[in-house]
Parts: structure tokens; sequence; C-alpha cells
């Protein structure tokens, strides 16, 4: 394979040392940024429950790679031949702290092995993955640069999912699929919904982990999806805040199946491994609700620039963070008190306000507007969360789902272990707008909302602007059948030469539509506009 | 109702509130009270509507949802 190097090109490269949005790694070391802001290269990938109606033994894997096959017939998909992924970049076993891991749980070949196995995997032209990992379908946003971007592109994979299970229910030959975008099946098992985002590498990951992790306690409060049952098998019959708290064992560590971590040190950052750090954090659930995840990505950039800057003077180190995140959990009157490393007793409501306080004097009165939304909202929820947290029914997940169980509970007089409130808290989730009780608050104007339907449908296409995410959505778009695979950080073009022309895209800032927009539209062939950047 | 559980007050206190609560719900306001027959008539609707769309058998529903481990 032939290999452009576009380095100093127009897709960037190690030497056009642009200063990356949100982070300090053009800053030379110990320089405080002029402005703190919650703009920095950031995405989600949600893994989504599956479930085949009176089915329950049918085979995860192949009804997964049913959604994403049936989604992949899209008429802007299926034109040119599908392309695959290219793994060349990828290291998923390498950690944070300095060493490659070897240890016998993980089969590499595991990762890289989807091909093979006839595991179904679809680059989208907004930029996004839709794929199959582990036993479920899984939506990877494409690359965005600020919260409101992030929820725009989580929303549109749930109305993927919600079509794909349309198209696969017509698919002759597949039955009725279900997709559920919650984080466990109440008898033990889990799965993700991830956030990334992209870091500094000058910032010490023992700073990361000191500072970022009293956040992650109790940041659930407003961005927990509720759940009822405690215990990973929900054996004790109650409600709580979090759909993951229960599934979260070990501090810190690189496993993400089992002995899940708080601070999770996969370091693979699809991007110039010598300027950034992924930051993967594994602990957040899924959500429904748009302020949910505008607050939960919009909070964590925050916090991370100012741990980048060194904002933080780690008084608010919880003694025993494991135990307190499930206690925060299990206690929906938000009373629990948290003990600190210096003895100290504070609520998560507390400890909150206390990073919000130090994130107010960091970012100042001249915050970007980005910021200022998310810092006003922040306020906001926190506040009414202190006063009464079913003021937030119409607002965040866990309370608006508590306020409709309470509800029901009183009419029909149920207790917690009542299948009929277990159901209402599984088809809250249900990605169908016609079943999902979500959707049907939504419907009948229930839920504040920070989008159109028709923002996140033009975004099931369309790829952000500002990121290298546009590049790689508009090559799919514009040239189907000329690229035959792609990665978060590569175009790989059949273009009839010799060899195929792999594109590197290491920088996550270039490729944008003010970058290369109009070469899309100058360039009728892909041959064209591979002539033009790579000789610049 | 506040004052049920506030153990420490003096009775006189105590009295008051209470008489406070009686006086107040005595003048109810009748938009007050239309809007929360209002209010009410709509989570009945939305507990009616929930009990269209539930999956039929939510033992059966519930019991059948099994997932294998993910990330």
């Amino acid at each position: 394979m032939r290999t452009q190097n576009l380095n100093g090109a127009r897709l960037g490269g190690p030497e056009n040392q642009t200063s990356p949005i949100g982070g300090s790694a053009a800053a030379p070391e110990g320089t405080r940024l002029e402005s703190m802001t919650v703009r920095r290269i950031m995405g989600t990938e949600i893994e989504y429950g599956i479930s085949v109606p009176g089915q329950p033994g049918a085979n995860p894997m192949v009804t997964s790679s049913q959604i994403v096959n049936a989604y992949a017939a899209r008429p802007e998909l299926s034109k040119g031949g599908r392309a695959r992924w290219d793994y060349e970049e990828e290291t998923p076993l390498r950690d944070a702290r300095g060493f490659t891991y070897t240890g016998a749980l993980y089969d590499p070949a595991e990762n890289l092995a989807d091909e093979d196995s006839g595991l179904a995997n679809v680059i989208l032209t907004n930029g996004a993955r839709l794929y199959v990992d582990h036993a479920h379908p899984e939506y990877s946003t494409p690359e965005v640069t600020n919260p409101r971007e992030i929820v725009l592109f989580d929303k549109a994979g749930e109305m993927t999912m919600a079509e794909a299970a349309l198209r696969a229910a017509h698919t002759p030959g597949i039955g009725p699929i279900n997709l559920y975008k919650n984080n466990t099946d109440n008898k033990g098992a889990s799965y993700g919904a991830h956030e990334n985002y992209l870091m500094s590498r000058q910032t010490p990951f023992a700073d990361i982990v000191a500072h970022f992790t009293p956040f992650l306690v109790t940041r659930q409060i407003y961005c927990g999806a509720g759940r009822i049952g405690i215990g990973q098998d929900a054996s004790e019959h109650r409600f709580q805040i979090s759909q993951r708290a229960d599934f979260f064992e070990v501090e810190v560590g690189l496993e993400t199946t089992l002995k899940r971590p708080i601070i999770n040190t996969r370091d693979e950052p699809h991007a110039d491994a010598e300027r950034y750090r992924r930051l993967h954090v594994i602990i957040g659930d899924a959500n429904l609700a748009e302020y949910a995840t505008f607050l939960k990505v919009g909070t964590a950039s925050i916090v991370l620039a100012m741990i980048e800057s060194g904002a933080f003077d780690g008084t608010l180190g919880i003694a025993e963070p494991v135990a307190e995140l499930r206690a925060v959990s299990h206690d929906p009157s938000l009373k629990h008190k948290i003990e600190l490393r210096n003895g100290k007793r504070v609520t998560a409501i507390e400890l909150q306000q206390s990073i919000l306080e130090q994130a107010e004097a960091y970012c100042g009165a001249d915050a970007d507007p980005d910021t200022r939304e998310v810092l006003d909202q922040w306020a906001y929820v926190l506040d009414a969360l202190a006063r009464d947290p079913m003021e937030l029914a119409d607002m965040l997940d866990w309370p608006a789902k508590l306020s409709l169980l309470n509800r029901y509970r009183e009419r029909e007089n149920l207790d917690w272990g009542a299948a009929k409130l277990q159901a209402i808290d599984l088809q809250y989730h249900d990605v169908r707008p016609e079943k999902g009780l979500y959707h049907r608050l939504v419907a009948r104007g229930k839920m504040k909302r920070l989008l159109t339907d028709t923002e996140i449908i033009d975004a099931m296409t369309e790829p952000p602007s500002d990121t290298r995410a546009f590049f790689r959505g508009r090559c799919l778009a514009r040239y189907p059948s000329e690229v035959v695979a792609a990665s978060w950080d590569s175009v790989i073009f059949d273009v009839g030469a010799d060899s195929l022309v792999r594109v590197p895209m290491m920088e996550p800032e270039k490729g944008t539509k003010a970058h290369v927009g109009e070469l899309f539209e100058r360039c009728e062939a892909a041959k064209d506009l591979l002539d033009i950047i790579t000789a610049e | 109702m506040a004052a049920k559980d506030s153990g420490g007050q003096s009775q006189s206190q105590r009295s008051r509130q209470e008489a406070d609560a009686e006086a107040t719900e005595a003048a109810v306001d009748p938009e007050i009270a239309e809007r929360h027959e209002a209010i009410t008539e709509e989570v009945d609707d939305l507990l009616d509507e929930i009990d269209e769309v539930l999956e039929t058998n939510s033992e059966e529903f519930v019991r059948s949802f099994v997932q294998k481990g993910g990330q």
C-alpha cells in the first residue's frame, strides 16, 4: 500500500502546530491558558441493548449484524460497495500509564477480527461508525468540538438505531428486533456508554486520576438514567440513580468488560500520540434526555480543561470512591454524605457545587458562549436538585423516569418488585418513537429539548463541519466507489493506480469544511482530490 | 406537613404552622384548583398511554430481556 504522507499539507501533520481546541498541548509547560473553554475534540460510543421478542436465546451477534446491515442498505451507503474499517493505527491495549498490556484476559486478535468473523461494520456519511461490538450494535459519533454537537450526533445515533430496526423488520427472513438505549439487563450484564475526550499529552495521568474521580463519582446526580434494582443482578428491588454504578469495581484500570474501573487507562489517541491523549471515560449512563447528555459531556470537558491547567488542589479527594459511587446512586433523596480523604463529609450536590464554583472562578466572566451555557445549566440543575429532584422531571432522565414510576406505582398500588414497573424502567429506553416511554414524554411536550427533530435527521447524514469527520464523511458521500476503507485517522482510496492510497489524518482539527470543503465541490473524482492534497 | 417532623420546634411554633397550613388549604384559589385538576387529568392520560404502549406481558417481557455482557 502506498501511503501519502500529508504532513504539512492541507490535512496537517506534526509540524503544523496550531493550538488544539480546549487543550494546552501547544502552550509551554506551566503556562495558564488565556481562556478556559468547554470546546475540545470529543465523541461518544453507545452499545445498545438488543432483544428479539419471545426469543431470549437469539444470538445477539447475528441480530446485531442484521441491524447494522439493514441500515447499510440505505441508498447513500450501498451504492459504491461498503468501505472497510482500517485498523492500522489502532493499539487498544496500550495503557496510559506507559506500558503495553500483556495479560491473558484480552486477545488482540479479537479486537481486529470483526471483518473475518463477518461482524458488520459501516462508516456513515456523517463520519460516524455503526458496527457490532461484543454482542451489541454500537454507534460511535463523529468527532465534534462542543457539547451541543455531541447531543446532536448522539441523538442521530439513536434515530439511526430506530431506523435500522425498522429496516430490519422489513427485511425478508428477519423478525422484529428491539433496541434499547440503556446499560443493563438487570440480570448481571452491563454494556457501555463511553465518552472520549482528546487531552493534552502533557497532563500527568496521576492528575486525571486524582481530580477527575470525585467529579465522576458525583456527576450521576444529573446524568444518571435511573434503574429499578440494587446490585448487578438487581436482586434488591429499589430505585437507584444510575444504571452503571453497581458495575464499577476498581478505581483505575485498563479493563472495560470486567472489574470495570472509574478511570480507564486505555491510551489510544487515534491522533498524534506525541501531543494527544484520548481519555476514554467508561463510567457514564446512556442518556435519552438531551440536557443530560449535554451536561454529562459539557461538565466533563470543563473539568478536564481545569485539570490540564492545574486548577485543582486535591481537597475534593474521596476516601472510598467505588463504595461512594454506589452509595450516591442508591440514594435518590441525595442526602448521602460522602467521606473525603481529609475527613470532611459532603453530599454529592455539595461536591459538585464546589467544582462548579471553581469552574466559575476559572472560566471567568469572559467564557465563550458554549462554555457559558454549560456553566449556567450546571448551576441550574444543582440548585434544582437541592430543592427537589422532581423539579427536573422535564429535563433529566432519572427524575423523569422516577416521576413516571412513582405516579404509576401510586395509581396501581404496586411495590418496587412489580413486573409492570420493571417493564416501564426498560421501555423508557426503547428507541422506537411509538413505544419508547422517553419518546412518548417528548411527544407530549414533557421534556425540555436542545434540538429539533429536523436537525437530528440532518445529522444522520451530514458530518460536523469543524473536525476531520468532515473529510471522512464527505469522502464516503462523494466517492463511495473509490473509498475502500477508513478509520478515525485515515481514509484509504482505490483510484485504479498500482496500489491503494492511504491518507492519514493524525490531526483531528484538520480536514474541516473550512480546510477542504471547496475541494469536494471542485473534484469530480477521488483521483482529482488526491492529486490536489498530495501536491501541496 | 413539614411541622410533623420538626421535633426540635416549640409547641407554639408548631401549632402556628399547622394553623397556617389549614388556613391555606381552606382558602383554595379556584384557579389553582382548576390547574391541579388539569394536571391530574394529564397524569391519568399519560398513565393510560403507558398502559397502551407497554409490552403486553410485562413479566415475560422483563424476563426475556437477556443481554450478553458488553464494555
